[in-house]
């Protein structure tokens, strides 16, 4: 009797905390996820200037792939957008704007960083593979929001200037999980090019503007 | 025909995108580029890979010198008809699951004596050489052309594959961020004008899924499934998928069981 009371007590504290997992995550979700990531590292090669370090996550990589089509809490975003914010790498010279001629060069570019790449040819942003910019190029995607007349139709502030270099500096700053990559965060671009395209945004005779 | 195309296509591939561009709206352009895509649809390149690869699929090759008439696709060896739409699928003689062209280059090592290596080199043709595995797949894959996506998730392992290949579809890497789901997650996006299926819903699991393999005008080639999954990655700036492994299988498996219930209309053409 004392006995089976024993086991039952066992029984119930063993389940416990198996019950609070699960409710946390799908059953063998995490298990799932390692797997996952181990098989990854098996199935890919480096191949030209793509390593397989490309493979390493970050804690926004991670938590944001574990989050795709679920509900994030609110401290989590948080968490994510406070620290990439705090990684954004702000212009010593303090000017936020470069030359928007070049930025719509880059805007246009979508070779970079891919293994067929010419690590030292030109790399781009490929700003138009998802955003419509200037009015006339009419060829673009349309995964992120239209930019036509951002500077115009948000006012040319310092505040606005300060945000389109640090949105393209680091998006997840402002916007944990975005689909827009981390350009001046992960080498994507350099500072002079951050600024060459947040000209394009910002600059009144941009073409994005007129 | 196809040394015509070859010429035509970046002929009307600049007329339709760039002259409406200058001269006419977005919505013309898109317009054009449709028109584009049915005209492509009157004849298809891909049947010269699937006769090549039926002729080569019944020649005796390999260090063994016999065919691959007795090759097992699932449905028994020497069924051919509708094999792929149940693909991939666990083959209890691999002990694993398998996709095509995994299938494939098993029989070739099983039944013709090549080796793995051997059997999984040169699989992508290019602009002097076609490769072979590209017309097996052209041939297997007409011949289920029709067929209702039938996978099934009864083995552990086939439901592992399922599992895996949909943490792999949200796994955002890169110097990006970028996973499958940045572009396929969300209904009627493009890419500059390309139109992107979501992925992630029934109906554009089946409509992506079953008109691949496909012949792809811009490279004049038969571009299998294993292909799309390797130039998705090179695209999404990860290192390359290794053809055949582990993780391009769980993820066919995730897109191809998701299309359940389509029919299966391809090798199909493409822009």
């Amino acid at each position: 009797m004392r006995r089976t009371r024993w086991t039952l007590l066992l029984a119930a504290a063993l389940a416990v905390p198996a019950i609070l997992f699960g409710c946390a995550s799908a059953p063998g979700d995490a298990e799932t996820s390692a797997k996952a990531a181990a098989m990854l590292k098996a199935s890919f090669k480096e191949q030209g200037q793509a390593k397989l370090d490309r493979l390493d996550q970050d804690d926004m990589q991670k938590t944001c792939s574990e989050f795709t089509g679920k509900a994030m809490p609110k401290d989590v975003a948080e968490r994510i957008e406070k620290a990439n914010l705090a990684s954004i790498k702000w212009p010593a010279d303090g000017k936020l704007l470069g030359d928007w001629k070049n930025g719509e060069r880059i805007a246009q570019e979508g070779r970079g960083m891919q293994y067929s790449d010419d690590p030292n040819g030109p790399a781009g942003a490929n700003c138009y593979a998802c955003h419509q910019l200037a009015p006339q190029e009419l060829s673009y995607g349309t995964i992120g929001p239209s930019l036509l007349h951002f500077g115009k139709s948000r006012g040319y502030t310092d505040e606005n200037r300060k945000y389109a270099y640090g949105k393209i500096f680091n998006a997840d700053a402002y916007s944990a999980c975005t689909n827009m990559p981390r350009f001046g965060h992960k080498g994507i671009l350099n500072e002079q090019q951050v600024k060459d395209v947040a000209a394009l945004l910002m600059d009144p005779d941009s073409p994005v503007n007129r | 025909m196809r040394l015509i195309l070859r010429r035509i296509a970046p002929a009307a591939i600049f007329a339709f995108i760039f002259v409406p561009g200058v001269a006419l709206g977005q919505s013309s352009a898109v317009d054009e580029i449709a028109k584009y895509r049915a005209a492509l649809q009157d004849g298809n390149p891909a049947e010269l890979w699937e006769a090549r690869g039926e002729d080569l699929w019944k020649q005796k090759r390999g260090p063994k010198a016999v065919s691959l008439e007795r090759c097992d696709l699932g449905l028994g060896p020497g069924v051919v008809k509708g094999a792929y739409a149940q693909l991939p699928r666990y083959f209890a003689d691999a002990d694993r699951v398998q996709d095509l062209e995994t299938r494939i280059a098993w029989c070739m090592v099983t039944l013709q004596g090549y080796t793995d290596a051997d059997a999984k080199r040169g699989v992508f043709g290019g602009p002097d050489r076609k490769a072979d595995m590209e017309a097996y797949v052209a041939f297997v894959t007409s011949q289920a052309r029709g067929a209702k996506m039938n996978v099934a998730l009864a083995h552990p392992k086939e439901q592992e594959a399922y599992r895996l290949g949909e943490k792999m579809f949200y796994f955002r890497g890169g110097t990006h961020d970028f996973a499958c789901a940045t572009c396929h997650g969300e209904d009627a996006k493009r890419i500059r004008l390309q139109d992107l299926p979501n992925l992630t819903k029934t109906e554009g699991a089946q409509k992506a899924y079953t008109t691949w393999p496909a012949y792809r005008v811009s490279q004049g080639e038969l571009r299998s499934f294993q292909w799309r999954l390797n130039d998705c990655f090179r695209q999404q700036r990860f290192p390359e998928l290794v053809f055949s492994s582990d993780a391009s299988i769980a993820l066919t498996m995730f897109l191809a069981r998701n299309a359940n219930g389509a029919a299966f209309d391809a090798p199909a053409i493409k822009r």
